[in-house]
Parts: structure tokens; C-alpha cells; sequence
């Protein structure tokens, strides 16, 4: 089972503590969020996960495997099982919509070229993309975009799958489509999931496991239903965050 | 404040030695870098190929009129003024003054590349697929320089001769024949050596220094037109002083 676990993140700039100590476990086959207002080090735990940043303490289990004390070889087939879908997409520019999403399969299998096509076309059908092949980044919209970044994200069949704000920028249909778009894919390939976010209805939408972050600590951590239904015993910085939606007081109080 | 100046300028260049380091490892598959270094020697020695064609042509033009200029004297033959110019371009205006457009054109060109790749997550989507990113924008571009550099100088050191036969013979300051008997009179295999190990290691500096600018930055679209420019700028500078050095240590 693709297990994810956390264990004691922490991570400095400089003089500045901006995770304290995070331990999380992430669940596979479900959609795990770690959520918390802007500036609470979401997207820099997620980047300590996928080994951008590395942490000044604490440990990443994928599996069983010490994902930091691996040495760059061995640390490239745990990243080969791993696809991340980037804020701002991070297509690159200088390749159509057909070469992003191959790039991966190009550079880390031996399929043939005609696999390889077949595999794209199957990726970006199944984010609705239908042939839009031969287009460059440039002529795509920010909503086809993340779709493009998913299905890069998913062409190696990844066993771990990484948002950071998803549907940041976006308006609230497509917003909702990405989302949807998320919980099929983790269900289809039974992914860890793990997506950053601030926005609460991405959360009701798909979230499972919460992780919430307040100035790099974590604050509370459970299951959705938990997080909605009990939410007379949860703590204050959350109970704020989760009213300043406006989600809380309309469905839920 | 110096002493400051001083220890950032270490820092910078032990990062820079890193980089270049970290450049040499984590290959993958051949026909990918193959395909890269392709597609960055077209960028490197095609697309140059007219600029430094135009600015060697003037450059060429330029010298022999002005020592045809300073040589004054009925006591001393036209020829000199083709020896004066043909061993300027071999051992000085080619490499050097081909390295500096360079440095401009294709310096400016990879630090703004990478730099936009830094700025829009695409290092890091890179890095998370599991592949070196230094390696993979850094050595093609690297290779690409240190194999059409050589090729643009000596492109540039022909076009320089042809210049100055063109002006001098339109001037009237020396005729072709002249110009290559003299060119021919103080020619030494030496002297195209040193002109391919300046370019070569000219080639070095422009494509690391540009890809180590591009490769850190911090930031916006501001911030990569602050790294393009410092990447011509640093550049320009170790041109020059590795272009003293080189003439020290080798003639």
C-alpha cells in the first residue's frame, strides 16, 4: 500500500521557524488536504514532502522507504512513482500539449512511439483535453492548463499525486471540475492524494483526511466529516478559518 | 561593507562551482541530451551567424583603415597593414570581440531561459519527476557553446580578413595581394591554437555563467531581467580578464 507518512517536519528560513514539527500520516486511495490560510507554510511542507526543500528535521516515509536519507539514485525511483500537478502548471513553454504530458514517459520508459501517443491521447481524454495535441501553453486557458499539468502528473500511473492550490485563479466551474477531476483520478488509480489548498469548497468537494496548518504548526488533523460535524471542539484558529468561508455557518450550524 | 563584498563574492562562486559540478551527474538516457544539444547548438552557432558575420565585416574594415592610418612612413611596406590586422583578428578581434556579441546574444538568451523556467515552477516540476535539472539545462547549452564557439570564431576570423581586404582595397590603403603577403609573412600555427583555446574557454564562460545567473533566481519577470543582464555583464568582465590571463600564461 502507498502509504505517506511525516514525522517531525520542521524547516527554517533563515531565523525563521516556519514548520513547527508536523506529523501526518496520508492516507492511500483517498484525498488527503492539508489546508490552513495563506503564509502557513502549506506549500512549503509539500515541497519538503517531494523533496524540493529539504527540512532541517523530520522524516518522509513513502512506504517503508526514508524518502530524505536517500542518496539522488535511489531517491529518482520514489519520484518516478510520484506525479505533481504545480500552482502554476510548470508546462514547459517550448513543447506542445501532446510532448508535456509525454516528456515523462519519454524520459523514464521504453515505450514506442505509438505507446507513447496512445498513452497521451488516453491522459488527456480522460482530463477532457481531446485533441488538443499540437497546442503550445501559451494558447491554453488556466483551467486546460492545470487539466494539461494533471495529466502529465498521471501518465507514469503515479502512486502519490500532489496538488498545490489546484484551482487557484480559476473560476468556480472550472474550479469544481479540477476538483472532480482530483477525487476520480485518486479513486481510478488509488493514489495517495495529497492536495494543498484554501479553499473550503474544494475541501467539502473532495477532501477526506485534514491536516490544518496555523503558522506552521499543525493545529488540528482528522477526517472531514469529523472537521464539519464536531466543530463545536475544534480549535478556535480553525472554527475562524472554516466561518470566514462562509461555509461553515450555511451548511453545517 | 568590502569585506561583505568580498565573501559574497566567494559565496557566488562556490555555488557556481557546485552547479557546474552538479551538472556532471544524474545523466539519463543519451538520446535526450543528444536531441538538447541539438536544438541549443542551432540556438548558439546558426542564429549567430549573421550578426557576427556583420560585426566582423566592420571590425575587419575598421582596423585596416586605421593602420593604414598609422602607418605613415614610405619606409614601411603596405604589407605590414595586412600582418598588423590578420594577426589582431587571429590572436584578439575574433575570439574576443565575437565572444563579447556572444555574451550578449546567446548569455542573455540562456540566463532569461532558465530563469523563466526557475520563476514558473518548471526547475522544480523537473526535479520532482526525478531528473537533474542542471544536468538537463545546463549541459547541452554548455556543450552546444564549447563546440560552436571555436566554429563562430574562426567563421568571424575569416570574415574579418575579407573585411579588411574589401577596405583597403576600396580606400586604395593596400591591395589584396599586398594584404596577403602580409597576413602570410608573420602567420604561425601558434596563433590559431591560442584563438581556439580562447574561444573554447570563452564559451565556458558564457554558458555557465549565464545558466548559474539564470538557475537562482528569485522571483518574477523583473528578477530574470535582472539575472539576463548581470549574465552579460559577469560575463563580459571574465572574458576580459581570462582574456589577459590566457595572453600572460600562453604567448
Amino acid at each position: 500500500m502507498s502509504y505517506l507518512r511525516i514525522e517531525g517536519i520542521s524547516k527554517w528560513f533563515g531565523n525563521q521557524k516556519v514548520l513547527h514539527n508536523i506529523s501526518f500520516t496520508f492516507r492511500p486511495g483517498q484525498v488527503n488536504m492539508i489546508i490552513g490560510p495563506s503564509g502557513c507554510g502549506k506549500t512549503v511542507l509539500l515541497k519538503c514532502i517531494v523533496g524540493l526543500i529539504p527540512p532541517e528535521e523530520g522524516r518522509v516515509f513513502y512506504g517503508e522507504v526514508d524518502f530524505l536519507r536517500l542518496n539522488a539514485e535511489d531517491r529518482r525511483s520514489i519520484l518516478q512513482n510520484l506525479g505533481m500537478l504545480f500552482q502554476s502548471s510548470a508546462l514547459f513553454d517550448s513543447m506542445t500539449v501532446e510532448e508535456n504530458v509525454a516528456f515523462p514517459l519519454r524520459v523514464f520508459t521504453k515505450q514506442t512511439q505509438k505507446e507513447i501517443r496512445d498513452r497521451v491521447a488516453y491522459c488527456l481524454e480522460r482530463v477532457g483535453l481531446e485533441g488538443t495535441q499540437k497546442k503550445y501553453p501559451a494558447q491554453l486557458s488556466g483551467g486546460m492548463k492545470r487539466r494539461v499539468g494533471l495529466a502529465r502528473a498521471i501518465a507514469l500511473n503515479p502512486q502519490y499525486l500532489f496538488c498545490d492550490e489546484p484551482n487557484s485563479g480559476l473560476d468556480p466551474l472550472t474550479a469544481r471540475r479540477i476538483d472532480e477531476l482530483i477525487r476520480e483520478l485518486t479513486e481510478e488509480f488509488h493514489t495517495t492524494t495529497v492536495v494543498v489548498t484554501h479553499d473550503l469548497k474544494s475541501v467539502i468537494d473532495m477532501g477526506q483526511r485534514i491536516l490544518f496548518l496555523y503558522e506552521g504548526r499543525a493545529e488540528w488533523q482528522g477526517e472531514k466529516n469529523e472537521m464539519l460535524c464536531n466543530y463545536q471542539s475544534l480549535p478556535p484558529n480553525l472554527l475562524a478559518f472554516l466561518q470566514a468561508s462562509g461555509l461553515l455557518s450555511k451548511s453545517f450550524i | 561593507m568590502f569585506l561583505n563584498l568580498i565573501l559574497r563574492g566567494f559565496e557566488h562562486f562556490g555555488r557556481y562551482i557546485l552547479l557546474i559540478r552538479r551538472s556532471f551527474t544524474g545523466f539519463l538516457r543519451f538520446k535526450l541530451y543528444w536531441e538538447l544539444w541539438t536544438y541549443e547548438s542551432i540556438q548558439i552557432g546558426r542564429d549567430s551567424l549573421f550578426l557576427v558575420a556583420i560585426i566582423s565585416l566592420f571590425v575587419g574594415a575598421v582596423t585596416t583603415v586605421q593602420t593604414a592610418y598609422q602607418i605613415v612612413s614610405p619606409f614601411i611596406p603596405k604589407s605590414t597593414i595586412g600582418a598588423i590586422v590578420s594577426t589582431s583578428a587571429i590572436l584578439e578581434l575574433a575570439p574576443t570581440i565575437t565572444s563579447l556579441v556572444l555574451a550578449g546574444r546567446v548569455g542573455s538568451s540562456i540566463a532569461s531561459q532558465i530563469g523563466s523556467m526557475r520563476v514558473s515552477e518548471q526547475i522544480d516540476a523537473l526535479e520532482v519527476m526525478g531528473i537533474n535539472s542542471a544536468t538537463y539545462l545546463i549541459l547541452p547549452r554548455l556543450f552546444g557553446a564549447l563546440v560552436f564557439f571555436p566554429v563562430l570564431v574562426i567563421y568571424a576570423c575569416f570574415i574579418i580578413h575579407i573585411g579588411g581586404i574589401i577596405a583597403g582595397a576600396i580606400t586604395g590603403a593596400v591591395n589584396p595581394t599586398q594584404f596577403a603577403i602580409g597576413a602570410r609573412s608573420f602567420f604561425e600555427d601558434f596563433q590559431i591554437t591560442f584563438m581556439l583555446i580562447k574561444a573554447v574557454t570563452f564559451g565556458f564562460i558564457i554558458s555557465t555563467v549565464s545558466a548559474y545567473q539564470g538557475y537562482y533566481v528569485r522571483g518574477g519577470a523583473l528578477e530574470v531581467g535582472a539575472a539576463s543582464t548581470r549574465a552579460v555583464v559577469v560575463s563580459c568582465l571574465m572574458i576580459l580578464v581570462s582574456d589577459y590571463i590566457l595572453a600572460q600564461l600562453l604567448l
